[in-house]
């Protein structure tokens, strides 16, 4: 049956930047059991006060309907836009992996490092701090990595997203 | 803020908050509030003092406030309005306003709050209630500036009435009621950045008339968007119903859409709702549901709900569409401008009533009907529950009278046994159960029609839930009557533990009931009891004579159960139609016993 298959969604969001927003966001995810697999959330128009919320969930096709309906709902929601049906769309994610280790396992590192073309913004003699930037699945590969060299410490901003194209998909409305 | 022009216009004038919430209020044209005073809430209820054009009811407990607003706001169309006080006030009326949300009731709420310098103190009478409120409301604002309050004031009214209705909460810090800010009228408000979703697509219309139109086993199912959407929808669906002939089943939240008499009514579906209405739903091939949510309630388990049928679903909410059921067609949008569009393609497309086929389908429902599901036997001195409903109804179904109910057995009877003929006559607490609904909310009917006849159908455990309420019906000279359907037991609790729980009565028994005549005369009422079915008559007789508020406490059957029922995690088809009745599956399945 198709209607049990669970699906990973996108969904970008353009919201008033108020006090408990992004609280009602959430509220609707937690209230309803639904999943939260990202978020992330930044002002993207100081004037106007607009901020934009990446969510990624899963969940079924009915669930997502679901979910996206009772985003629309919510008064200070001003769009919903569900990335992953809407066209090709670009994820990426900013990732920071403490790694600690010594000798050789210290090379690999740097080599691998260099391969994900992450940056070493932090360094003693027996660790790095890596900064890295990419697709969640990237990410996801060098944190994997970074875990056979060492301790690793990891903090993950959370997918934030775009569709691709010249058309403005989250236009800030006056 | 966002908007250029919104900065640039002009206030009509200066004043207070507590003026601008008054003139916000006179502006939206409410006449009537609900609440009670309490610290955080002071200077608001000075402004209220200055003026005589609002009226203010005092309440005795806050919820109940909400439930009066809840009654006024269903029995007029109107919103609500609401009046409490910080701390407990607020957290009083969540049951209220959690019971407006499920059944989609406008309600506007102010509630007082701790000067903005002490929020987060932890300060005496603080609660976080824009934090509390935010799963029960449609929308709630914390007011921080006073130039907000006026275009805050004007956007709940329109939040709470617009799209699905809800309540809607505002919390105002005491200092903002002090503090001088501009007053915007309703022409000169802040743009609303919330806007209904509405789709009204021509096709999907066009394809939905014509699936009815070649159907054979067609039903049309209504629900409480039917009331939400002014009475115009309820004579559409009249219309509607005679242009095509289909049989029309009603939701709890839906009687009254539809007139009981009319012979195309097959009474009310789900839990408790008729054999025909649930067997036409089960064995239907198109489904038109209009303003109803398929709620669990009615659908039963949905794995076998109506499952060969192609279902419509028109619904001003796009998050009803499915929710619970998938549906094959969804259209969103009211109920009324949906119908009147059905109407118009059904006629302009020269579709026609034919009888004929659908005489086989009539004729399938006739042999459901006379199953006579409701039928009970009145066969001794003791008055059944049924008979003391439908007495009342025989009694008081020339007076237009406004009914409210408690929550329990005696509301299903209610359903069940008193016709509605008119849309707004009926107010009950469907999606929240709310014991202690009836009382308060009759008060708000009556408040909002002083003349006509108001009677709680209640049950003596859900009454007690909000019995100081006859303090206020007293204060205000309400004549409200109170038909309290007596058997001691938390009937639906108690009937539970029969079918699911061997009989195990557990906590489900009253003991030291009051004595409702000394109750009423207390407050300054009349009341009577029935023990027998020949006191029955006089009583119903003594309490529509009486003028001011009446409880009349009917002693019923005390183990009378109410049927038909589907067991809970069964499906239409498998109603008991009374105990000992040999329906395939009577008992509760296991997973049924997990649900409510």
């Amino acid at each position: 049956m198709s209607e049990i298959l669970e699906e990973r969604h996108t969904i970008a969001l353009l919201v008033d930047n108020e006090p408990g927003v992004l609280a009602r966001v959430i509220g609707l995810f937690s209230g309803r059991g639904y999943n939260i697999e990202s978020l992330t959330v930044s002002e993207v128009d100081t004037i106007k006060g607009y901020s934009r919320i990446t969510i990624v969930t899963s969940g079924t096709e009915m669930v997502i309907q679901q979910i996206k309906a009772l985003l629309n709902r919510l008064v200070p929601v001003h769009e919903v836009h569900d990335l992953s049906i809407e066209g090709p769309h670009l994820e990426r994610e900013l990732a920071l992996i403490k790694v600690v280790n010594t000798g050789e396992q210290r090379i690999e590192a740097m080599r691998i490092a260099d391969m994900f073309r992450a940056r070493a913004i932090d360094s003693t003699l027996t660790s790095f701090v890596f900064e890295v930037t990419g697709s969640p699945r990237k990410v996801n590969a060098f944190i994997e990595l970074m875990g056979g060299l060492g301790d690793i410490e990891v903090c993950r901003g959370g997918v934030v997203a775009i569709a691709r194209g010249s058309e403005i998909e989250l236009d800030t409305p006056n | 803020m966002r908007n250029a022009e919104y900065q640039t216009r002009k206030p009509e004038d200066c004043m207070s908050g507590a003026a601008i919430i008054v003139k916000a209020l006179q502006d939206q044209g409410v006449e009537v509030i609900f609440g009670y005073p309490g610290g955080a809430v002071l200077p608001l209820y000075d402004e209220l003092f200055k003026t005589n054009n609002l009226r203010h009811i005092l309440v005795r407990h806050e919820q109940a406030a909400v439930h009066a607003a809840e009654g006024y706001a269903r029995s007029t169309g109107k919103p609500g309005v609401v009046l409490v006080t910080s701390g407990p006030g607020a957290t009083n009326a969540v049951t209220g306003l959690t019971d407006a949300l499920m059944d989609s009731i406008p309600i506007v709420c102010l509630t007082g709050q701790v000067p903005t310098h002490l929020i987060g103190t932890d300060a005496f009478q603080e609660a976080d209630t824009t934090g509390i409120t935010r799963a029960c409301t449609k929308h709630n604002y914390l007011v921080k500036k006073s130039e907000d309050l006026a275009d805050v004031m004007h956007e709940a009214f329109y939040v709470a009435g617009n799209g699905r209705p809800g309540p809607v909460v505002i919390d105002l810090p005491k200092d903002i009621l002090f503090e001088e800010g501009p007053y915007f009228t309703l022409e000169n408000k802040r743009p609303c950045a919330y806007k209904p979703q509405i789709m009204e697509d021509q096709q999907q219309i066009e394809k939905a008339v014509k699936l009815l139109a070649d159907a054979e086993q067609p039903i049309i199912y209504g629900g409480g968007g039917l009331i939400n959407s002014g009475t115009r929808a309820s004579q559409l669906l009249r219309e509607f119903a005679d242009l095509t002939g289909y049989p029309v089943t009603l939701t709890l939240m839906g009687l009254g859409a539809f007139p009981a008499s009319n012979k195309h009514f097959l009474g009310m579906l789900g839990m408790h709702g008729t054999y025909e209405a649930n067997l036409a739903m089960h064995q239907c091939d198109v489904m038109f549901n209009i303003g109803a949510r398929f709620d669990d309630r009615v659908t039963g388990r949905i794995k076998d709900f109506s499952p060969n049928s192609t279902k419509i679903h028109v619904d001003i909410d796009p998050s009803s569409i499915n929710k619970n059921v998938k549906v094959d067609l969804p259209i969103i949008g009211d109920a009324a401008l949906i119908l009147e569009q059905m109407i118009r393609v059904w006629k302009e497309k020269g579709y026609k009533r034919n009888d004929g086929m659908l005489s086989e389908w009539w004729q399938k429902i006739e042999v459901w009907r006379d199953k006579k599901c409701l039928d009970f036997k009145q066969d001794s001195k003791i008055i059944k529950p049924q008979y003391a409903i439908r007495r009342l109804f025989e009694k008081t179904q020339k007076t237009d009278a406004y009914i409210t109910t408690e929550v329990g057995q005696h509301q299903m009877w209610a359903a069940q046994y008193y016709g509605f003929e008119q849309p707004n006559r009926w107010m009950t607490s469907g999606g929240l159960g709310t014991m202690g609904y009836g009382l308060p909310a009759a008060m708000g009917v009556q408040i909002a029609h002083p003349d006509a006849l108001v009677i709680d159908i209640a049950g003596e455990a859900s009454i007690l839930m909000n019995i100081q309420e006859l303090s206020t019906i007293s204060q205000y000279n309400l004549p409200v009557k109170a038909f309290i359907v007596n058997n001691q037991w938390m009937g639906m609790v108690r009937q539970w533990q029969e079918l699911n729980h061997g009989s195990r009565y557990s906590q489900s028994y009253t003991e030291s009931l009051p004595d409702f005549v000394k109750l009423a005369d207390s407050f300054g009422g009349t009341g009577m009891v029935a023990e027998t079915v020949d006191q029955l008559d006089s009583v119903i007789d003594a309490m529509l004579k009486t003028e001011g508020f009446f409880l009349a406490d009917i002693r019923v059957a005390k183990e009378e159960n109410c049927f038909p029922m589907i067991p809970s995690g069964a499906a239409h088809n498998e109603m008991i139609l009374g105990l000992g009745d040999s329906l395939e599956s009577p008992t509760t399945t296991k997973a049924g016993m997990a649900l409510v």
